[in-house]
């Protein structure tokens, strides 16, 4: 490693990482904290074992920061099939915690392979679209990336843990980039639309409401070019209201009860504050209790008081909200901002295709953590057990991305070294 | 190109979203903030303790006694022997094994009452044990406690707030004590104080984890006051027994001042039944009773017509009018027609000549009808108005009105009038001799013993009142005496002679049982007819015995009113009763032992079977 490459290290990044790091820690440190603990540098606390973990990732990144660039195309394959026999492994040798198979007991700590899986899928992708004969235009090629995709999806599904394997969405963003046609993400924003609707009326509502956005978009569509015919719209509007009846069957007789609860929350069909929506309105309290500037550290009284559960995982940026306020908020937003566009501003410079796609998988993944976790503490996204990336509690998570932000970093660093 | 900036967009779009979210959660939307403190900080009222009663002489009337609820956190227990403990709580094995299971089911982590109210005497036991059990432990709680099981008409009681009294009232929270009646609940705010208030931090399972904020905003409570009452315990005391197994109603007043000395309605009820676990039953055996009605004040909500008594009123209005002199006489043959075929009785032997003295020491029926004639028909320009000059001389007494003393039920009594009448038999379809039953106190009147007591009293005083009133000082001494002077339309000089008219019954009279040695006591003895509907039949029982007094004539230093329900004649019952008080509060005790002994034993409980035998019945045997 020369001092040109320590130069050419995107430090801003691991500086933004570390501070998201160390919130995280300070946070989850806050979120368990009671009167008897005394040290955040105690590994036998939640807070401790994060930092632990910060010292492991800084330990494995500095190693994969010395690793060739070469290495890692040649690794994607493996790393992939890695991934996979772990997910698979879990049917034999994991470990079941609330109903969910996702983890492996290694003794002192549990690991999450799903969390790994990330990397090996966004490796095994951008390895595949890397090579000269991928085309996302083609529909070989298409159909081989949604087949990778899908591999890991079935898996971590099957756990069960939906959540997690949601996340494989987020190669949308990789795949847009590098080609896929954008009618694919309006087909599939129309029918999470489509879903939501449904679910949020009455059918015969659902179906007017459809009817009358089809026309419109139809009326639209007219005014720019008279050549556009009426009937593919009609068929637009039967497809639908098929999808819309489907919908409609599928979550009320093969949901559970819990996942229709859940979205029902979000739409506003559910109104109780101590039951299903109890989480949601507690982290929402907290936030809202935090104001301007916050309570400070460790005087969140929604916090001490454990009125959020789940809050050193799924809901810590409620405690965020709470004791540092409007301020403390923004700032993780903006930092989470910052931190995904620098990413894709840097694999933009890449020349090579396969580490755009890896860095650009990473961003993505990041993004919809992001989405998901913070949309959710919001209330504006259904509850979907996610982590936040960097922040929540949770050794794997942290680990895995800890190691993609250090690959990219490597990617980053080595642009110019190839070819 | 739009590939490039497709993503970036998304992300800035999505942080901004979010912020918006935040602005309006944290920064506009408030509502989010006080339901924060709401769910985690909680609020616990301190009380300070009630006040005490004490009577006129600073002897204690009510105090607070403190109880034990004996609590379990069902988390904190350990394994402990169950029929020991089921032993000192004195309740069953499994009546202890249920109620825990039911703690259990409630929450494992708060605390539960397993026994509510438990006293000092078993607490002491209790108290002695407690370390073995794990996971139990007392709580203190504050209940009245009655040291004289006596006015409990007057001092009224204490339960807890219901939803009815929170909406009235925002100051309460549910179950708060709160004075329900009499004294406790007219002095509420001073017998209560103001709670505090100091807030504790707590976690979801709403256990406290510390004070809030080191209790800067804990609000210290302000303190109950004391009440000092103007009764009389002894008075009162000894009211209460002369009247047991009677039913009536007795009120004495100290005339100078309007200080009641006491208020005994009787039957009445130990204020002790209505303290702790057994009050809900208790008060409801006590509403349940509607024959005696142990709840119902006879000295303040019973109506009664006033009988022979109201004669001096009707003699002072005569007088004030001028329609007669102290000397007009009038002969009763037995009784007089006071229209064609209309005979009212009277007890005066055939020929008796009777002036105002002698009218009013006999109880000349004759010669009241004559004189209430004489009121209706020429103080005024037609009998109308004669009606309504007379309601407004009445009025001054306090009659035909709520006298505003300071207990929170009461009657208005009724006096009628020129148009309460013409409503009855048409514009000009009455005369004097149409009412003329008003003269003796019969007729449409009504009045409450406790108006009965302040006319005497006003009497006494010759020609004013002060209103009467139970309360006599407040500790922190906010309170301010009572002195406004109620002055009637009777100018003074008339009240001498009717006063001597008094003080004959008593020496010469109808009332001579009243007698007392050395004290100069006025009366007027009243048999006051009555009616009840029995299964829709208008039924006359036997009379109520009635009587008013002061004493001593001049200074007068008590007035009363007595009233015995069915006791026949005024003599018979009210008058040795309201003698043997007087003699009891002006010499400190009671020598007449054969008297006092008649009227203690005696016992009117037959006469009130009568009405309810289902039996014809004899009256005023």
């Amino acid at each position: 490693m020369s001092n040109n490459f320590i130069y050419r290290l995107d430090w801003w990044l691991i500086l933004i990482y570390l501070f998201l790091v160390i919130v995280g820690i300070v946070n989850v440190y806050s979120a368990t904290y009671t009167e008897s603990l005394e040290s955040i540098f105690d590994f036998s606390q939640l807070a401790g074992k994060q930092l632990l973990f910060l010292f492991i990732s800084i330990f494995l990144g500095a190693i994969i920061l010395g690793i060739n660039i070469k290495f890692f195309e040649h690794f994607a394959t493996s790393s992939y099939i890695t991934s996979i026999l772990l997910l698979i492994g879990l049917f034999f040798f994991g470990k079941t915690v609330s109903g969910a198979t996702s983890w492996y007991d290694l003794g002192g700590f549990s690991l999450q392979p799903s969390e790994f899986a990330k990397i090996g899928t966004a490796m095994m992708i951008a390895g595949y679209l890397g090579k000269f004969q991928s085309d996302l235009k083609k529909s070989k090629t298409l159909l081989k990336v949604i087949g990778y995709l899908l591999i890991p999806f079935i898996l971590i599904v099957l756990q069960p843990d939906p959540g997690s394997a949601l996340v494989y969405f987020a190669f949308f963003i990789p795949l847009l980039r590098e080609g896929l046609n954008f009618a694919y993400l309006i087909i599939f924003l129309s029918l999470l639309a489509l879903f939501f609707i449904t679910l949020s009326f009455k059918l015969s509502t659902s179906i007017g409401i459809i009817g009358i956005i089809t026309f419109v978009i139809y009326l639209i569509l007219k005014k720019f070019s008279s050549k556009i015919k009426i009937w593919p719209f009609i068929l637009t509007f039967i497809i639908s209201i098929g999808f819309s009846f489907s919908v409609d069957y599928i979550f009320n007789n093969l949901f559970e009860q819990r996942h229709r609860d859940r979205i029902n929350v979000v739409i506003g069909k559910t109104l109780d504050s101590k039951g299903v929506g109890y989480n949601i309105n507690q982290s929402k309290i907290a936030i809202g209790s935090g104001g301007l500037r916050g309570k400070g550290f460790l005087q969140g009284t929604q916090t001490k008081g454990d009125f959020v559960p789940e809050q050193q995982t799924d809901y810590i940026f409620s405690t965020i909200g709470e004791e540092w306020g409007f301020l403390g908020g923004f700032l993780v937003i903006l930092m989470f901002g910052i931190l995904i566009i620098r990413i894709i501003i840097r694999a933009e410079k890449q020349n090579s295709k396969f580490r755009r796609v890896f860095s650009y998988g990473v961003a993505g993944l990041i993004f919809i953590h992001f989405f998901v976790n913070i949309g959710m503490t919001l209330g504006m996204v259904p509850t979907i057990g996610i982590p936040l990336p960097f922040i929540s509690y949770g050794g794997s998570s942290l680990l895995a991305f800890s190691l993609m932000i250090f690959i990219h970093l490597n990617f980053d660093a080595n642009r110019l070294n190839e070819w | 190109m739009i590939r490039k900036f497709f993503f970036p967009t998304i992300t800035l779009v999505t942080a901004l979203i979010f912020i918006v979210r935040l602005i309006s959660l944290q920064l506009i939307n408030s509502s989010y903030k006080s339901l924060s403190d709401d769910n985690a900080v909680i609020e616990n009222e301190v009380f300070p303790e009630r006040g005490y009663i004490y009577d006129r002489n600073n002897k204690l009337l009510v105090s607070n006694q403190p109880v034990y609820d004996l609590i379990a956190i069902p988390e904190n227990i350990t394994a402990f022997d169950t029929l020991q403990l089921a032993k000192i709580i004195n309740i069953s094995k499994s009546e202890l094994q249920d109620k825990l299971s039911t703690a259990r089911k409630f929450s494992m982590k708060l605390p539960y009452v397993i026994v509510n109210q438990i006293s000092k005497e078993r607490n002491a036991i209790i108290q002695e044990k407690i370390w073995k059990f794990t996971g139990f432990y007392l709580q203190k709680k504050s209940l009245r406690e009655y040291p004289n099981p006596i006015a409990s008409n007057i001092l009224g009681y204490v339960s807890e707030v219901n939803r009815n009294d929170m909406k009235k009232d925002d100051y309460y929270s549910l179950g708060e004590p709160t004075g329900r009646q009499g004294i406790e609940r007219y002095y509420e705010d001073l017998l209560r104080g103001v709670k505090g208030k100091k807030f504790f931090q707590k976690d979801r399972f709403n256990r406290i984890i510390g004070s809030y904020e080191d209790g800067i905003y804990d609000i210290p409570s302000k303190g109950a006051q004391n009440l000092i009452l103007t009764l009389d315990l002894e008075l009162q005391e000894y009211g209460e027994k002369l009247l047991r197994n009677k039913r009536g109603g007795i009120v004495a007043i100290e005339p100078e001042t309007g200080e009641v000395l006491s208020l005994v309605s009787a039957p009445s009820y130990d204020p002790n039944l209505l303290v702790g676990r057994m009050r809900s039953k208790n008060y409801r055996n006590l509403t349940l009773d509607s024959i005696s009605k142990p709840l119902f004040d006879r000295g303040l909500q019973a109506q009664y017509a006033p009988g022979s008594p109201f004669k001096t009123l009707n003699a002072l209005i005569a007088l004030q009018e001028g329609v007669i002199n102290s000397n007009t006489t009038y002969r009763c043959n037995h009784g007089h027609f006071y229209a064609r075929g209309m005979f009212m009785d009277c007890h005066c032997k055939y020929g008796t000549y009777n002036n105002l003295l002698s009218g009013i020491f006999r109880s000349c029926n004759t010669y009241f009808a004559n004189i209430y004639r004489k009121i209706i028909d020429e103080s005024g320009d037609g009998v109308a108005e004669g009606v309504n000059i007379w309601k407004k001389h009445l009025l001054s007494f306090g009659l035909g009105n709520y006298l505003g003393y300071d207990l929170p039920v009461g009657k208005k009594g009724f006096i009628p009038d020129a148009s309460y009448y013409d409503y009855w038999y048409k514009k000009g379809g009455w005369k004097s001799a149409t009412i003329v039953s008003n003269a003796i106190g019969q007729g449409e009147i009504l009045t409450t013993p406790i108006q009965m007591a302040n006319f005497t009293a006003t009497i006494a005083n010759r020609g004013f009142y002060i209103k009467p009133h139970f309360l006599k000082s407040v500790s922190n001494g906010t309170f301010k005496t009572i002195n406004e002077k109620k002055i009637t339309t009777i100018d003074s000089i008339h009240f001498e002679t009717v006063i001597d008219g008094m003080y004959q019954v008593v020496e010469r009279g109808t009332a001579r049982v009243a007698r007392i040695p050395g004290i100069e006591v006025c009366g007027k003895t009243g048999t006051v007819e009555n009616f009840v509907k029995i299964e829709g039949v208008k039924t006359q029982l036997t009379d109520h015995s009635m009587f008013i007094a002061f004493a001593p004539k001049d200074n007068p230093k008590i007035a009363l009113a007595v009233l015995v329900e069915n006791g026949y004649w005024g003599a018979r019952w009210a008058a040795p009763i309201a003698s043997l008080l007087i003699e009891k509060y002006l010499t400190g005790e009671v020598k007449r032992k054969l008297l006092e002994n008649r009227m203690l034993n005696g016992n009117l409980l037959a006469e009130y079977e009568k009405p309810y035998s289902g039996k014809p019945f004899l009256i005023n045997e």
